[in-house]
């Protein structure tokens, strides 16, 4: 096979179009780097969709964690602490069992011509399973990071607020939420990126990736088991990241450009990258 | 009842149990050892010698960019390979065919590491000790992060004062930059012990029996053979994993917390000047 016909046959193949069979011998360069691309498709679905589910919830959990009612301040505080308390993996684990073990009921419906249905046993696969607990754990490490730049918010832009008769849903939209934004956009990048390598771990957990559709790590541990090799695939999946992290960088950089453009040039706040691994 | 206490005392549940221990093991070994890992990354860092500095400085980056998972997958085999090539080219020179055969890694077998003679034990304790140095490397580039941090944190006057009185680079360094920079890198380390705290489970991946291969093996329905049959119980198992993985973090909060307030006392930071307008 030519690298066109390779890239053909299985730029789609984690989505499960193109050849159903993966590569067994003769394992080229183009073959690895293709069908490795071809499961980055899934990192960067997980990491899409948990950031922005995630990032909903998180402002919730950090308003909820910031108030001072009991009812609404344990709650968060017990998710947060169960999310970033315990390892991620485990989290996987558990998940999918319990999800396996749920009843399996469903629901259907047709809305104008068109079937719809919605069932529990799609908990149990990855792209919906795993996409909930990556939710949820990026939730509650945000929902920290916005808790802190919601109590370091200057006193003056709240008596400002104030001063102006803001009250309510105006002040939190106006001023509060986006100074916490502000404030805490160059911890968030971290937590973003920290996030997109973690998605690595879906299908090395409790999901089962299934008719061998994985994300960029499973194939690559796929090819460094088939050819013994594992100096060609894993530095290819490691290149593949350092691109993926370079883009979270600019996009997130972009953004918080915007947050900062009403702070003169010397006050705006830079992102300092931190890297960090594994929760 | 009697039924459980039988139960929880089998042969396989002492495994079980024994696993804990060989966590914990793991992290009292991999703790000193990055830590010692990260002190040369960092010492390398601000050296003046070039290449040295260069090679600090790409080891904490290329580690921190990557996803730690595929560095662990990456590691293990690359370290297992390298092993075996090595003493190959030592135990077995007039070797003639080619070590990589297509897809095959062979050496000659007195090269085998360990030996296929060599008793279960060996393998394990290999297995171990090749986690533990995966470990140590991945772990030693975010302390060599901290460390550096924290030694460029240390007041510079006080090593300008150092050298106003005649001492040493050498004396500089260990008597004044070393005994000062931990303040500044505790809470840093404190974090970095939090993630390896949860790393932990990732054994699983590099074929350490521990407790994550134990809950599944256990918690997993057996067949008439096994002298215990019971459904699937996998998710208790991962359940009290998960207990014992917020229990553990838990612990270590309060410890750093407290570690943190001695440290702080009579140093020239926000936390010793609180501490001293306390007392």
């Amino acid at each position: 096979m030519t690298c066109g016909e390779t890239f053909q046959a299985y730029a789609l193949r984690s989505l499960g179009i193109g050849e159903r069979l993966l590569p067994k011998s003769d394992i080229t360069l183009c073959d690895q780097i293709v069908l490795i691309g071809s499961g980055l498709i899934w990192n960067f679905y997980f990491a899409a969709i948990a950031l922005l589910v995630g990032f909903i919830l998180a402002t919730a959990l950090a308003v909820a964690k910031g108030t001072k009612s009991r009812w609404t301040r344990k709650p968060a505080e017990w998710f947060i602490f169960l999310f970033r308390g315990s390892p991620l993996f485990i989290q996987f684990f558990l998940a999918y069992l319990t999800f396996v073990q749920l009843p399996k009921v469903g629901v259907e419906f047709t809305l104008m011509g068109v079937e719809f249905g919605a069932g529990t046993h799609w908990l149990t696969r990855a792209w919906l399973g795993a996409a909930l607990v990556l939710v949820m754990n990026t939730a509650a490490y945000s929902g920290e990071i916005f808790y802190g730049a919601l109590r370091s918010i200057p006193r003056g832009d709240l008596e400002a607020a104030d001063a102006y008769g803001l009250t309510g849903w105006h002040r939190f939209r106006r001023v509060v939420w986006p100074t916490m934004l502000r404030l805490a956009w160059p911890a968030y990048t971290n937590e973003a990126i920290f996030l997109f390598h973690a998605t690595t771990l879906v299908y090395f957990s409790g999901f089962p990736a299934r008719k061998q559709m994985g994300d960029a790590l499973y194939y690559a541990n796929y090819f460094a088991d088939k050819t013994f090799n594992p100096f060609v695939p894993y530095p290819i999946v490691a290149g593949y990241f350092i691109f993926g992290t370079l883009l979270i960088i600019a996009v997130f950089g972009l953004i918080n450009k915007r947050l900062n453009r009403h702070l003169p040039q010397e006050r705006r706040r830079k992102i300092a990258l931190r890297f960090n691994l594994i929760r | 009842m009697a039924w459980f206490s039988c139960y929880l005392t089998s042969g396989k549940h002492m495994l079980f149990y024994q696993s804990f221990v060989t966590v914990l093991m793991l992290l009292a070994i991999t703790a000193p050892v990055s830590l010692a890992f990260g002190f040369g990354g960092a010492v390398a860092s601000r050296s003046h010698f070039l290449p040295l500095a260069w090679f600090g400085k790409l080891y904490t980056s290329i580690v921190r960019g990557v996803p730690d998972i595929v560095f662990f997958l990456f590691f293990v085999i690359a370290l297992d390979q390298g092993i075996e090539w090595m003493r190959h080219q030592a135990l077995c020179p007039d070797w003639s065919e080619p070590i990589r055969q297509g897809n095959d890694f062979l050496v000659c077998p007195q090269a085998k590491a360990p030996l296929s003679t060599s008793p279960q034990w060996v393998h394990e304790v290999y297995n171990f000790s090749l986690a533990v140095f995966t470990f140590a490397i991945v772990f030693g580039a975010f302390a060599a992060n901290v460390l550096y941090g924290a030694m460029n944190a240390v007041p510079k006057a006080q090593l300008e004062t150092a050298h106003a009185y005649g001492m040493s680079n050498r004396q500089t360094f260990w008597r004044i930059l070393v005994p000062q920079m931990w303040v500044y890198a505790l809470p840093g380390l404190g974090n970095l012990w939090m993630i390896l705290i949860k790393a932990t489970p990732l054994l699983f991946l590099l074929g350490v029996r521990d407790i994550v291969y134990w809950a599944k093996e256990l918690g997993g329905t057996k067949s008439d053979v096994y002298a215990y049959p019971h459904g699937d119980w996998r998710i208790y198992y991962f359940l009290f994993l998960l207990v014992f993985y917020l229990a553990f973090t838990r612990v270590s909060e309060i410890v750093i917390e407290r570690m943190t307030r001695k440290l702080s006392h009579g140093q020239a930071t926000a936390g010793g000047e609180a501490m001293r307008r306390e007392a």
